[in-house]
């Protein structure tokens, strides 16, 4: 069940559900209005923040999705009684992304019932449907495209990511062809499923591409998904859990292609899409594809903020403060979701940015608390990230950092029967560990990862080989976290020096 | 003879109505080694832990010492996984989703016209037992229903599981002389269940015992010893313990008569009267049964590999470092986490229906019983210190209200 505005007879069954969570992961009308901590002292702080501000300082969110609507509900929780606005391009309240690509494209939940609850409760000024277009920090303002200054004592920017276009327009513009991200992206696939669809070309065979072809094949229709890599969510699990994901994607009846791109997607004379070239010269004939290759941060609106904002998204230190193209922290400035980049102490501190559903919430919160308190009450963003997918039947989750493994291993469970723990390790320490349909266990390596614990596992487990057999991993290069990032710096006295963007040549 | 210790102290009979306050002595060592060389866990935070910790097992037979061979193989709540899984998977099936999500839901009906009737067959009177006229009767006539058991049978299996029930665990008595009643009362009842099941695979109904015995897919199918032994535990489960928690309910609710009035006013609430209830005064307090693979180390102490491993669920649940003001009983808390139902692989696998139980059962007792009151404070307890609860709940009350229209 997905429903995040029940009816009244669905009501006493939600308030059922969420009662017995045990994780208490159903928020009903409590989201983001209670603490869980039972310390008075942490839940309610008395000697953070500036008061005065408390009271009637002006806090600008940019960005009104998961996380800058949560974002919101903890300023309000945690006593902020100032000006709240939020600023977001789409013409809707927050919304949930993750059952786009399941519950909606499957038709079991409108693309409008994924509004995430109560945020209209919350005291807001809400600025829908215009983009900002700039950010100046030293004036404190936020320019909307309509022209209209925001100002502000404190800014949040939660711009996020949007879906990676096709590169060719002309291409991209064929009716047929899709990309997801939003609800509206959303609704447009589910009424092309349902208009009658003879075969879906997915590009990428990430979580998003995945889930789609899922979906497809759960809808009856034929799926041809084409993959750049060797193998299906390699990029976030490395190759030999990816192979694990393409036996199942190819026993449930993809027509899975890896290690092959789509060189041209082709179209009739009225522009509707008709199939695409690949590049091992094959075609696919397809009357629907769905661009699913990733993400592209929304950092375009801060260029000349002075920020260190670029592809990378936004570079923040462990508090969500961003930093500025200098590498200074700045004191008014933060940062939480999909777009912030930020050093995370447990792998190392390196810069990551995490898309994920959970750490929209969990950084959404820090910042949220970061920005009404003091410096000797800030809390540090250190929780792992976590993530979930549904496809082909299986639930797969992962905690911590996958893709910077050198060694991985079957702790749990039968690869056979699709139902197992994987352990990645770095370098002799346990990193990562991915369930498939085992997610009762992940808190357990949730807990090693966090005491630094011995890799492989050295350990007698329940449903356990006799023996670990770690192999190598085969996670894709890392990318540099700020790649493209070039900075000349001028100036001899300290005073004087700083660093700027060089621009790539157009 | 060393001092008894706070565990040993807490299995004396004479503790049974108030075991909260030594549970507090218990938490101050939240990982207490006993005599014997077992460690029990009394912390909330560490026994979540070990709940899903996959170094400790449920299997008995892989302690260091592990108990001589019983004839009827362990149920799937003693047993680790793969077998665990494949055998509550293909039980799940029957009972809840994916397969059969609405299955509990669905008895809704039944349910509150089950509850009606018992409470109709006290309204010629002012003073009933909970126990004997709503608590067992409501819970025995749904397992029945829903496993496919006779309930005119009920004089029959009632014996065994209650000697199973009373023989889990520690108490008083000879521990060899408990353990060998419990294994006959275990197998007198597998044996009769295994015969139901031979019936039904002749004569399917829509059951769940049908189901154990026919159901056949990619897994395969259950034994016909696995089928004695996961019928055996879920017509114990199904209602030894739902009947504490509809009786522990009724008490904690005539000990707190301003949340009987609330409930006639707010028919939400009793959810979250359950879920705290399930933490205040939960039906099963201990998990004794476990056992570590390997060395496991919290704080400073080590469980050794070979241990075995008791989890104070009842303890935990009132740990002061999970949540505040933990002896106070208040369901407009506003998170009410527990470990009533466990946790886990083997978190309890009838919880959506022992919640509609009770949720049933309560709400229908506060709406119709006129000024209900206890006739004895604590009332009389069953011997068991692990499924605990009150033997009878004796109350009165001026008339009974008659239903509300269905």
């Amino acid at each position: 069940m997905y429903d995040t505005d029940p009816d009244d007879a669905q009501r006493e069954r939600v308030l059922q559900a969420a009662a017995a969570c045990p994780v208490q992961a159903i928020h009903i009308d409590r989201m983001a209005t209670q603490h869980r901590t039972r310390d008075p002292e942490l839940a309610h702080p008395t000697t953070v923040g500036d008061e005065e501000f408390k009271r009637g300082g002006r806090i600008v969110i940019v960005g009104a999705s998961l996380a800058g609507g949560r974002a919101a509900g903890v300023l309000r929780r945690d006593g902020f009684a100032g000006t709240l606005t939020l600023i977001g391009d789409e013409p809707y309240p927050p919304y949930d992304r993750p059952p786009l690509s399941k519950q909606v494209l499957m038709g079991k939940v409108a693309p409008q019932r994924t509004v995430l609850p109560r945020l209209r409760e919350i005291d807001v000024e809400w600025l829908a449907g215009t983009p900002a277009t700039r950010l100046d920090i030293a004036a404190k303002q936020v320019v909307l495209a309509d022209g209209r200054q925001i100002g502000f004592d404190k800014v949040l920017i939660a711009t996020g990511a949007r879906a990676r276009p096709w590169p060719r327009p002309d291409e991209a513009a064929l009716d047929g062809v899709h990309v997801l991200r939003t609800l509206e992206d959303a609704d447009r696939m589910r009424q092309r499923l349902t208009a009658g669809v003879n075969r879906v070309l997915v590009i990428g065979a990430g979580f998003t591409g995945s889930e789609v072809a899922s979906v497809c094949l759960d809808l009856g229709l034929p799926v041809t998904v084409v993959e750049a890599g060797p193998a299906p969510l390699i990029g976030a699990l490395g190759k030999v859990i990816g192979q694990i994901a393409a036996d199942m994607q190819r026993a449930a009846g993809v027509d899975l292609r890896c290690d092959v791109t789509v060189s041209a997607l082709e179209g009739d004379a009225n522009g509707r899409l008709t199939g695409a070239r690949l590049s091992d010269g094959s075609t696919v004939e397809a009357d629907m594809a769905v661009v699913a290759l990733g993400a592209v941060r929304n950092v375009e609106w801060l260029e000349g903020s002075g920020l260190a904002a670029g592809p990378w998204g936004v570079a923040a230190d462990a508090g969500c403060r961003a930093v500025d193209i200098n590498g200074l922290v700045t004191d008014d400035v933060f940062v939480a979701g999909d777009i912030a980049r930020f050093p995370h102490p447990v792998f190392h501190y390196e810069f990551m940015s995490l898309e994920h559903w959970g750490n929209a919430v969990a950084q959404a919160e820090v910042a949220a608390h970061n920005m009404i308190s003091d410096q000797a009450h800030r809390w540090p963003h250190l929780s792992l990230p976590v993530f979930w997918s549904n496809q082909f039947g299986t639930n797969i989750k992962s905690v911590g950092v996958p893709s910077i493994a050198d060694e991985v291993v079957i702790t749990q469970g039968s690869v056979e029967e699709r139902r197992f723990v994987a352990v990645y390790g770095y370098r002799g320490r346990i990193t990562a560990a991915v369930t498939f349909d085992q997610a009762m266990w992940l808190d357990f390596y949730r807990s090693q990862i966090e005491q630094a614990a011995p890799f492989p596992p050295d350990f007698r487990m329940v449903g356990g080989p006799d023996q670990l057999r770690p192999v190598p991993a085969e996670v894709r290069q890392r990318i540099a976290a700020a790649q493209g990032a070039t900075v000349v710096v001028t100036g001899h006295d300290p005073a004087e020096r700083r660093a700027s963007f060089v621009r790539p040549p157009q | 003879m060393p001092p008894a210790s706070i565990y040993e102290q807490i299995h004396r009979f004479a503790n049974r109505a108030d075991p909260y306050t030594l549970y507090r002595e218990l938490r101050e060592t939240p990982v207490a080694r006993q005599e014997d060389g077992s460690y029990v866990v009394s912390t909330y935070a560490e026994i979540v832990a070990l709940l899903h910790d996959p170094r400790v097992s449920s299997d008995r037979r892989k302690l260091s010492q592990p108990p001589a061979d019983e004839k009827l193989p362990p149920s799937f709540i003693a047993i680790d996984p793969p077998e665990h899984d494949r055998i509550r998977r293909l039980t799940m099936r029957h009972f809840g989703p994916p397969h059969a999500p609405r299955t509990v839901e669905n008895l809704r009906g039944e349910l509150l016209t089950l509850v009606t009737d018992l409470i109709d067959g006290i309204s010629d009177r002012t003073r009933a037992d909970i126990v004997e006229d709503v608590a067992y009767p409501f819970p025995v006539s749904v397992i029945c229903r829903l496993l496919g058991v006779p309930r005119k049978d009920e004089p029959k299996f009632h014996g065994w599981a209650q000697e199973i029930v009373e023989t889990i665990g520690p108490g008083e008595g000879d521990e060899a002389e408990r353990n060998q009643r419990r294994q006959a009362a275990r197998m007198a009842l597998a044996q009769y269940l295994g015969e139901l099941g031979r019936e039904r695979r002749a004569n399917p109904g829509d059951d769940i015992l049908s189901g154990l015995v026919t159901y056949e897919g990619p897994e395969g199918k259950l034994t016909e010893v696995e089928v004695m032994t996961t019928a055996t535990l879920l017509l114990i489960a199904g209602h030894e313990t739902t009947v504490n928690l509809i009786t522990n309910g009724m008490l904690t609710l005539l000990r707190n008569p301003e949340l009987l009035d609330r409930l006639r006013n707010e028919p939400d609430l009793v959810i979250h009267t359950v879920e705290e209830l399930l933490r205040f005064e939960p039906p099963v307090h201990f998990l004794p049964q476990r056992v570590a693979l390997d060395d496991i180390v919290i704080g400073d102490v080590t469980i050794p590999r070979g241990s075995s491993i008791v989890l104070a669920l009842a303890s935990g649940s009132r740990d002061p470092r999970h949540l505040c003001d933990p002896d106070r009983f208040d369901p407009d808390r506003p998170y009410i986490q527990h470990l009533g139902f466990g946790g886990g692989i083997h978190a309890c696998f009838g919880a959506p229906l022992a919640r509609l139980e009770a949720q049933v059962a309560l709400r229908e007792l506060a709406n119709r019983l006129v000024n209900p009151r206890l006739v004895a404070d604590p009332p009389p307890y069953r011997p068991s210190s692990i499924l605990r609860g009150p033997e009878h709940l004796v109350i009165e009350y001026d008339r009974v209200l008659p239903a509300a229209d269905r």
